[in-house]
């Protein structure tokens, strides 16, 4: 198929779409303005910019077709089953979508006088009541933008909370070889230093080699769970109980939240920090690369230190505070972004969670581990587990299924593309050769996930066969073949130059 | 024709007379894959052995280098900043990183030989 | 649930497939003691008209920004949205996608991000951007470390005319790492000697511009000041609206630019979530944080787009990256970069010079009203007031609320401990404002003071 030659250079309803600086026309309006009143004199103190930016001109027209065309090369969610391990990618809502547009909460200035947006402030608050309420935890710091924010933010807060109490030595971060990149990134940020904890046999925490590493420098220590190879530490009791006793914090990345959601309580399992990833466990949209919103909730010690600003329920309705002064006790380490939060996503996630319920949330992670272990269960005699199961929301396959075949992790999951399915992750977590991460979520039906096992026995068969040519050359029957990632990053090629981008 | 030396870390170092030449070895080379960028130490800095003193990077992968020997960097090789590839192409010759005076010679004794560095390798396969 | 297709058969055909008859057997490596009960006393899910009715109810207690004269800035502008960007932001295609590390399947994100680093680089005068931030505030306090990597250099210093939740933010942000921070007071009059200040600890100066109290500065002598003691300049643009009509931060001399994307495709949320553009030198580029798309070919010779320079990032460098930033504001930047598409260099140009032209209209009606003083002396679409005899800008804020009047920022409620900040009050005036809006502000002001 790939060696049809058209004419133009479209095949069908794949359309080549040239860059806006590519169809611009000096003058073309995209918009129209009202006449300005007559200025006599400008207030730009001498800055009046001299010479033009270089930006397009296009019609509305011509932008409606370009990012069409655009949406068109990109697989979503709403295209089909997306099984990418470690990303939660399940069915966005879209009365969310909805809600989220209501001229009364998008039409919304941060800094307009408290009383006018009494139903912001209660959006936030009623947010936290949930995520409270779901985790047990007695505190929630709201505002951070992502989840490696709210990493950073749980970190921040621990730090401040040491050095509040004489123990500012505490510098060292305890963190599984399994950890996602962003937890050693956001300790470092916080002046911690990581010292990585190996796994046992069975894809754990190693505890007796992780309890060797406590001592009184040690500041807290940082596990996903589930953690990133799909797995419940099993040990995690005696984790928390063996770090309290050592004086220090148990953070616990909340990126796998999903699947425990309504089922178990963060704060039975002797977490004091956690962030929520909202784009994740709560199904708001993930954008191609965000906003997420990255709520972290914490203990009763750490709490006094949460950042600015925050709501409380004051005595003339609820009150948004923005200066520590404000509230007796409160030791805010200080502000980790602009305003008050991700408040866009913040009714997204809410939208979701009244939706769902408390009943809802709890069958909907049931689910999630249910199709995880369906989809273990039905490949594990193919493609070779990493570990035994059952697992929870994702399963973990490594390449030893490939070996002498010459066919790699990644041709597999170009092959899977040309299938139609979005490939799981690859090579992460590091801890496993090759790794397949595989993710399905709640939202898939069985017929879906039948469809997957399907192609990807027949595609395991394939490679054992020694068809590895086919594998290589994929994928052929998409937009674009495999990109040359070596020419991208030894020449960059970072923006549009005139005359320097042509098309090949 | 002095012999190279080989540290666990996968850089070489050949040493004639009193000066270094300082590079990484073919596994290295081929466990990062097509390499796209290379940093290389400033003439005159004073290393000590072990110290981070390069960067190699592939598309997916970084690392640090660490230099096998105590001393002063004389010359750094300015192609393969501009060439990272040289270094996959050519890893153990035409693609040293830099020249070090060696301040302390005796370290040396320390590195492994050419038969011991493959002896090694084949462990970690 | 209408979000979870399985049937009962399905579950009992799957715990077959696996060979268990329980799904509470998926569970055992969870703690029994800390396994809930089927409820935790929170409330049911739903129906859509149900969850619609709440949210409606909580729109209701607001006071929305369509449904009062409008005169609010401070960092969150309220431009007007065309119709055709949220139409096309819902596309599934977009909304639902993930990162684009499989450049296959994700060429319309990838390509996007391409265009919006090149216009983010156009506007800023600068000669590269990457893919986004969280936001200005963010992305502000990440060039400030940035700064410190390149140079060398622990000390930050912050100029009087930043937002002061950016300062904030950035303070916080070196709280705990080597590097530290001296902001300046807060600037109305743009008086402050930051020059004098700059030593050979300096790794940057952060200014503002136009500044928090929305005045405009000429950067080049502080750019000169800044390169010629070795460091660097970053200057900080909270409405990009004003680089249709003033001079670009790269064009005076700085070496990174951060502007808040907000004002362009977002409309305001609440101010939440924002856009972080950040451009910088090329020569910069492997300092820079957040993602970066670059132009390759595929197999077949053709051009496409990948992510690249991912080296930098926690997925390959981890403690060692230049930040732990992963998700980013994509969805925004397509937001973004889409209105600048429909606007161009033409209906940018129009957009800023009709901003500015009301924003002068509105200032020469407060001219004639008694016991206001106009602070700026040259501004974008903002600019701060005093009131006389220390009239508190707050209390006049809530009356004209009361009245339905939206009427700016007072300077307080940033800086609660500076009395001499009481009177002062930031007011914004964009695209949106009616020669209504303004004559309402007028006559209710005329009234309380």
């Amino acid at each position: 198929m790939s060696d049809i030659q058209t004419i133009s250079g479209h095949r069908g309803l794949l359309l080549e779409e040239p860059l806006i600086f590519e169809q611009s026309s000096p003058g073309r309006d995209g918009i129209d303005l009202p006449e300005a009143p007559p200025l006599d004199l400008d207030r730009l103190g001498g800055l009046a910019r001299k010479a033009p930016i270089g930006l397009p001109d296009l019609s509305e027209p011509q932008m409606v077709r370009h990012y069409t065309r655009l949406s068109q090369k990109n697989y979503g969610i709403d295209s089909g089953f997306y099984p990418l391990g470690s990303c939660t990618m399940k069915h966005n809502p879209r009365l969310s979508e909805k809600v989220a547009r209501l001229p009364g909460l998008a039409d919304l200035h941060p800094f307009q006088p408290q009383s006018t947006i009494q139903g912001a402030l209660e959006v936030i608050d009623l947010l936290a009541f949930w995520l409270k309420g779901l985790t047990g935890m007695p505190a929630v710091a709201m505002s951070p933008a992502a989840g490696a924010h709210g990493e950073w933010c749980g970190l921040m807060a621990i730090r401040a909370y040491h050095e509040d109490h004489g123990q500012g030595h505490r510098r060292r971060v305890l963190v599984p070889e399994s950890a996602h990149g962003t937890n050693p990134a956001s300790a470092a940020m916080c002046g911690f230093t990581v010292d990585p904890v190996p796994a046992n046999a069975l894809g754990r925490v190693d505890v007796e080699a992780f309890k060797a590493k406590l001592g009184d420098d040690v500041a807290c220590i940082m596990v996903t769970n589930p953690n990133t190879c799909g797995l419940f530490e099993t040990e995690i009791l005696e984790i928390a109980k063996a770090t309290h006793e050592a004086g220090a914090f148990f953070y616990c990345d909340g990126a796998n939240y999903n699947a425990i959601v309504g089922r178990v309580k963060i704060s039975d399992l002797g977490i004091d920090c956690m962030h929520i990833n909202l784009h994740k466990t709560f199904s708001t949209p993930h954008g191609g690369g965000g906003p997420g919103s990255g709520p972290t909730v914490l203990s009763d010690k750490l709490a006094p230190y949460a950042p600015l600003p925050f709501v409380v329920h004051g005595q003339n309705g609820l009150k948004l505070i923005e200066h520590a002064e404000e509230v007796e006790g409160a030791r805010p380490f200080g502000r980790v972004k602009g305003f008050h939060g991700q408040f866009g996503v913040f009714i997204r996630a809410l939208a979701y969670i009244l939706s769902m319920g408390g009943d809802g949330m709890r069958q909907a992670s049931t689910d999630a581990v249910l199709n995880a272990n369906y989809l273990l269960a039905r490949l594990k005699d193919v493609l070779t587990a990493s570990f035994d199961g059952p697992c929870m929301h994702e399963c973990l396959f490594d390449d030893r299924f490939l070996k002498d075949t010459g066919v790699s992790t990644l041709d597999f999951a170009k092959m899977l593309i040309d299938e139609g399915f979005h490939p799981m992750t690859m090579y992460f977590p590091l801890v496993v050769h090759g790794a397949l991460l595989m993710e399905p979520t709640e939202s898939e039906t069985k017929e879906t996930l039948d469809g997957f096992i399907r192609v990807v026995l027949g595609l395991a068969a394939k490679a054992k066969d020694g068809q590895v040519e086919d594998f290589k050359a994929a994928p052929r029957l998409t937009p674009r073949r495999r990109l040359d990632e070596t020419l991208a990053a030894r020449t960059p090629v970072l923006r549009w130059k005139p005359g320097a981008n042509s098309a090949s | 024709m002095s012999e190279m030396r080989f540290t666990k870390d996968h850089e070489w170092i050949k040493v004639e007379g009193s000066t270094g030449t300082v590079g990484i070895t073919d596994y290295a080379q081929h466990a990062l894959g097509d390499l796209v960028f290379v940093e290389v130490p400033e003439a005159g800095r004073t290393l000590k052995q072990g110290d981070e003193c390069a960067v190699v990077e592939s598309v997916k992968a970084a690392s640090e280098v660490y230099s096998p020997a105590s001393g002063t960097v004389v010359k750094a090789n300015a192609t393969i900043a501009d060439q990272p590839g040289l270094v996959n192409e050519s890893p153990e010759d035409k693609a040293w990183f830099f020249t070090i005076t060696l301040s302390d010679p005796s370290e040396l004794a320390g590195l492994m030989d050419r038969a011991a560095y493959d002896e090694y390798v084949k462990g970690l396969e | 649930m209408r979000y979870l297709p399985h049937t009962e058969s399905d579950r009992r055909a799957m715990l077959a497939a696996i060979g268990i008859s329980d799904v509470e057997q998926l569970f055992a490596d969870v703690p029994v003691s800390a396994r809930q009960a089927a409820s935790f006393d929170l409330p049911a899910g739903q129906g859509e008209m149900a969850v619609e009715r709440a949210f409606t109810r909580m729109a209701g207690k607001n006071l929305s920004a369509g449904c009062a004269p409008f005169f609010i800035g401070a960092g969150i502008y309220r431009h007007h949205v065309p119709a055709a960007i949220d139409q096309l932001l819902s596309r599934g295609e977009f909304l639902t996608s993930y990162t684009p590390y499989q450049p296959e399947v994700s060429q319309g994100t990838l390509q996007y991000l391409f265009e919006f680093q090149t216009q983010v680089a156009l506007l800023t005068g600068m000669e590269v951007a990457n893919a986004s931030m969280y936001d200005g505030a963010t992305a502000c306090a990440e060039a400030a470390v940035m700064a410190a990597r390149i140079t060398k250099r622990p000390r930050v210093l912050l100029s009087g005319s930043l937002h002061p939740q950016y300062r904030e933010t950035t303070e916080t942000f070196l709280k705990y790492t080597e590097l530290e921070a001296e902001a300046l007071s807060p600037d109305p009059l743009g008086m402050e000697d930051l020059i004098g200040r700059i030593d050979s600890r300096t790794a940057c100066v952060v200014v503002q511009n136009p500044g928090f109290f929305g005045g405009l500065q000429d950067l080049r002598p502080l750019a000169e000041a800044c390169h010629a003691d070795g460091a660097l300049l970053m200057v900080m643009v909270a409405e990009p609206v004003s680089l249709g009509l003033v001079e670009s931060p790269g064009a005076m001399g700085a070496d990174i630019v951060v502007v808040e994307g907000q004002s362009l495709g977002m409309g305001m949320n609440f101010g939440g979530p924002g856009l972080g553009l950040f451009a910088t030198r090329d020569k910069y580029v492997r300092q820079m944080p957040g993602r970066i798309v670059g132009q390759t070919v595929d197999q077949d010779g053709r051009r496409g787009f990948v992510l690249t320079l991912s080296t930098r990032e926690q997925h390959i460098r981890r403690e060692k990256a230049t930040s732990n930033i992963c998700t980013n504001s994509g969805l925004c930047a397509l937001a973004f970069t889409m209105h600048l598409t429909l606007l161009g260099e033409t209906g940018l140009a129009r957009l800023a010079h009709l901003n500015h032209a009301l924003a002068v209209r509105l200032e020469s009606k407060l001219r004639a009203v008694k016991g206001i003083k106009v602070l700026s002396q040259s501004y974008f679409n903002e600019f701060a007031v005093t009131f006389a005899d220390d009239i508190d800008a707050t209390a006049i804020v809530e009356a004209l609320a009361a009245k339905g009047i939206l009427a700016g920022v007072p300077a307080a409620r940033f800086f609660p401990g500076w009395p001499e900040l009481r009177p002062v009050l930031l007011l914004a005036v964009t695209e949106t404002n009616t020669e209504a809006d303004m004559d309402a502000l007028v006559s209710a002001l005329n009234e309380v003071l």
